[in-house]
């Protein structure tokens, strides 16, 4: 170990942050930039199945928290993209990374939208499993990454509970109100749970990715923890959760759930998912009839300039 | 097709008079008065700022940090700079 190497994992050590200009070893930097980008092109893409129903939001109470929902997602897009980039890395990059495939978003937002309860459930399971996630990361070892998650979870909370408020009414509503939230219920719980990533055993980065606290949980700690804390809340809607294997196991002091369909899983990682292919021609799409916009608002700056200068 | 980013621009914000500017992110903008305006949308959408300064990346000047000792080096022995270095009667009070 040289001293650079050794000065790194003294800050490991003492819990100290890694800060961009410190020496960092090469493969710590890729899976940063591997893992921030795919965190913002999720922020970014789990915009597009949300944003489909701004219009058609039932009121303006809840026209107003999903749109200011959306905005803030945007945000975390950005906070994030900002983070990647002190690694050296610059934004038309991690985009191009995302439009041709190579980078990954969360497989969670290739699943349609296609009742407005979907949207309740978004905002309780979904940022529910992600604050879950992204509480643990606010301790990442990487500065820029963990600042972001702080500011990431200030925000997040108002998310998940103006899903569960959507969640309530539904549930206590008329008899088809809650069919449709049982509904959502029953094709977002098992996506959300997939959303932690494959089990320890199966998990490629992880082990590497904890060493360098880079993660402090494991990916099954996190789903039993989400699992613990969620299940009161749907017992509380008065819907089922879909799994027949789910109980309280008193000596474990947790529940016990069935098996995940990783099959389905990695399907969707592999781009088969139900919308995948509709979400990344959105992006592109937004982005190339964007690319007009971005170019004048550059010639313009560049005019103010050269005008200043020849005065 | 564009192969220019946008700049690069740093954030700071005052959360509230009284308090210096910190450093809050970084964002993408063609010119200072875009900068300023997304550095407002972005990150003062619940109040967190009454004050923001925008500067170009590129105009800011750091230390090296792997020079730090260095750099940092002359400040390190000099603790007659602290209060502590200078001993006191006991009996005395409010000094
Ligand atoms: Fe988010
Ligand atoms: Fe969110």
């Amino acid at each position: 170990m040289d001293k650079f190497e050794q000065a790194f994992q003294n800050k490991l050590d003492n819990e100290e942050k890694i800060e961009p200009k410190d020496w960092m070893p090469e493969k710590y930097r890729k899976t940063l930039i591997r893992q921030i980008s795919q965190h913002a092109h999720s922020e970014i893409v789990g915009m597009l199945p949300e944003g489909n129903w701004i219009t058609r939001a039932p009121s303006m109470r809840r026209k107003i928290g999903l749109l200011a929902k959306v905005q803030d997602e945007a945000g975390h897009g950005l906070y994030l993209y900002s983070a990647a980039e002190t690694l050296g890395i610059d934004r038309a990059e991690l985009f191009d990374q995302l439009h041709s495939g190579i980078a990954k978003y969360s497989s969670i937002f290739n699943y349609p939208t296609i009742s407005w309860s979907d949207i309740g459930a978004i905002g309780w399971l979904v940022d529910g499993a992600a604050i879950m996630n992204q509480v643990m990361l606010t301790r990442a070892s990487y500065g820029p990454y963990a600042r972001a998650m702080v500011r990431i979870c200030k925000e997040e909370s108002f998310h998940q509970r103006q899903g569960y408020e959507m969640m309530v009414s539904l549930a206590n509503g008329t008899e088809e109100q809650k069919e449709m939230a049982q509904d959502s219920l029953n094709r977002w719980w098992w996506p959300s749970l997939m959303m932690f990533g494959p089990s320890n055993a199966e998990s490629t980065h992880s082990a590497q990715s904890m060493a360098w606290k880079i993660k402090r949980k494991s990916n099954d700690d996190l789903r039993q923890q989400f699992v613990d804390v969620t299940v009161p809340q749907a017992e509380y809607l008065g819907l089922k959760i879909p799994d027949d294997k789910l109980k309280w196991n008193e000596e474990r002091g947790h529940y016990d759930f069935g098996e995940i369909n990783w099959d389905e899983f990695w399907e969707v990682v592999k781009g088969n998912g139900p919308c995948n292919k509709e979400r990344l021609e959105t992006r592109v799409k937004a982005h190339e009839n964007g690319a007009w916009v971005r170019e004048a608002a550059m010639a313009y700056s560049e005019k103010l300039n050269t005008a200043v200068n020849h005065k | 097709m564009e192969k220019k980013n946008w700049p690069l621009w740093e954030v700071f914000l005052r959360s509230r008079s009284g308090l210096h500017h910190v450093h809050a992110g970084s964002l993408h903008a063609a010119d200072s008065e875009m900068a300023l305006n997304n550095a407002r949308d972005v990150y003062t959408r619940r109040n967190e700022g009454v004050s923001i300064w925008v500067i170009e990346s590129k105009n800011i000047i750091a230390n090296d940090p792997s020079e730090s000792e260095s750099f940092f080096e002359p400040a390190s022995d000099k603790i007659y700079r602290h209060p502590t270095f200078y001993e006191m009667p006991n009996e005395l009070k409010h000094i």
